[in-house]
């Protein structure tokens, strides 16, 4: 029987940080979701016969024969314009985290580092009123 | 090096995973017999007593069902989607403190998984990989209702994210710091020291509620899998168990969206009075169970929503979240930094 010894909570504070956790917690995380994917892998082989038929491999179109490959389908170019818009609005929110958490530590400059903040979101701000005008947000 | 630690650590992730796998069997029968309770049916209740073993009786069905593979799908992405999705869900409640610090069996346990600095962010992150799942499924599935239903799926998480991080970043701001544990302990005491009230951060939990329910694909933003027009969406062409992998995740992710709102705005763990001389396992148990309540009561919020609001169209959603949402969380901020610069919200 393995016995351990009480320990310190800023050790295991400390590990708890540590990279090994969030390794051990993709790890089972992926030893889940492969043993799921394995079983419903294996069983229905043990138990049932196999009797998927070549239509069932067809991509689904209501039960008929699909009347045009996938590739040929067209869809809109605003979803490339979302995930472009997205990616600019999005770097722009990742800068106000590291912002956010140290405002109150600046208790002299506040006002100051306020004032860069407002800068900051005014040109964000100028740049969505830009993209909102162009029509860059319709859908029809 | 003591492994200790690390043995308690794999416990926890052990133990946590499957009381979220059972909470989502759970919730799947909630799911059923309140929407049944709500359009005055029954629902399944004949498995067991009020029918309470039918999830089980659904795992052992999903297990034995044959599996297909579309032919010309793209054999790895199809394979590797539904486990992008489940591992995803899955590590994103790892920072949410779900009880505080404990003594168990001699041991003083931290009931969180990960106690990160940028806890914040990693659960953030997390969520926002979950998109891979849904945009794999519906690419490699090679069929016209998974590949809109992805897209579709992929542009309204994106564009909901923006909202999210928006409204949490006003919480960050309130209390300064992205470690979850420390924007719990924060909030103790009266429940007017939450959040949502002592940081003026209505608004925001409204935000990010709204927007959760889009990043999580749940009624009334369910377009990703409007069955009227896109049959099953990027899930389409799943069967098995690997369908229900999907449908594993969205569940953990709803628990998990409700898990960081209470932690954000709601007090976390903390019952909401103080707990006086409380001390040793009653105060634990009791705030284990005010947070499951807590957590409890969002879920039980998300179906019912789901079976009282209509869909959204496709148009009118984009807009709400760019036009509204974003604009939105963007003037919360603002008024949430005025409101800390000039010490309305204290520290």
């Amino acid at each position: 029987m393995l016995s351990f010894s009480p320990i310190s909570l800023g050790f295991q504070k400390l590990v708890a940080e540590s990279r090994l956790t969030v390794v051990l917690l993709i790890s089972w995380s992926v030893v889940m979701a492969a043993g799921l994917m394995f079983l419903t892998h294996l069983l229905p082989k043990l138990f049932n016969r196999a009797k998927v038929k070549r239509i069932d491999e067809s991509p689904y179109e209501c039960g008929m024969k699909p009347y045009r490959r996938v590739e040929k389908h067209r869809f809109s170019v605003h979803f490339y314009l979302v995930a472009m818009l997205f990616i600019l609005f999005d770097i722009e929110a990742a800068f106000l985290f590291p912002w956010a958490v140290t405002f109150r530590d600046f208790a002299a400059d506040k006002l100051f580092v306020l004032g860069e903040m407002a800068v900051f979101l005014g040109i964000l701000v100028v740049g969505f009123a830009y993209v909102w005008k162009r029509g860059a947000l319709e859908w029809e | 090096m003591d492994i200790q630690p690390l043995v308690i650590s794999l416990a926890k992730i052990i133990i946590i995973s499957q009381v979220l796998m059972g909470g989502v069997a759970f919730m799947t029968w909630v799911e059923r017999r309140v929407s049944a309770i709500i359009q005055f049916r029954l629902g399944p209740n004949r498995v067991g007593p009020f029918g309470l073993f039918q999830p089980i009786a659904d795992g052992i069905k999903f297990l034995m069902k044959d599996e297909t593979l579309p032919a010309g799908s793209h054999r790895p992405l199809f394979l590797l989607a539904p486990v992008i999705a489940f591992v995803t869900a899955l590590c994103a409640f790892a920072v949410v403190p779900f009880g505080p610090i404990v003594e168990l069996f001699g041991y003083t346990v931290n009931l969180v998984i990960l106690d990160l600095d940028g806890g914040m962010l990693f659960a953030l992150a997390a969520t926002s990989l979950g998109v891979y799942g849904i945009v794999c499924a519906g690419w490699a599935s090679r069929s016209k209702y998974a590949l809109m239903g992805g897209l579709r799926s992929s542009a309204q998480m994106v564009s909901y994210e923006l909202a999210l991080g928006l409204a949490a970043v006003s919480v960050f701001l309130v209390n300064g710091t992205l470690r979850p544990t420390e924007i719990v302990a924060a909030q103790a005491g009266w429940f007017w020291n939450w959040n949502v009230f002592a940081g003026f951060q209505l608004l925001g939990f409204l935000l990010f509620m709204i927007a959760g329910y889009a990043e999580t694909n749940r009624l009334p933003f369910d377009l990703p899998e409007a069955e009227s027009e896109l049959v099953a969406g990027y899930h389409t062409e799943y069967s098995s168990m690997k369908f229900s992998m999907f449908f594993m995740a969205e569940y953990i992710a709803m628990m998990t969206m409700s898990a960081l709102a209470v932690t954000l705005y709601l007090g976390g763990f903390h019952p909401g009075f103080p707990t006086g001389d409380l001390a040793g396992w009653p105060l634990w148990g009791l705030q284990i169970a005010a947070f499951t309540g807590k957590v409890g009561f969002f879920m039980f919020l998300f179906v019912w929503v789901r079976w009282t609001l209509p869909r959204f169209r496709y148009d009118q959603l984009m807009d709400l979240g760019w036009k509204r949402l974003f604009p939105l969380a963007l003037a919360n901020l603002a008024m949430t930094a005025l409101l800390v610069a000039f010490d309305v919200i204290k520290g």
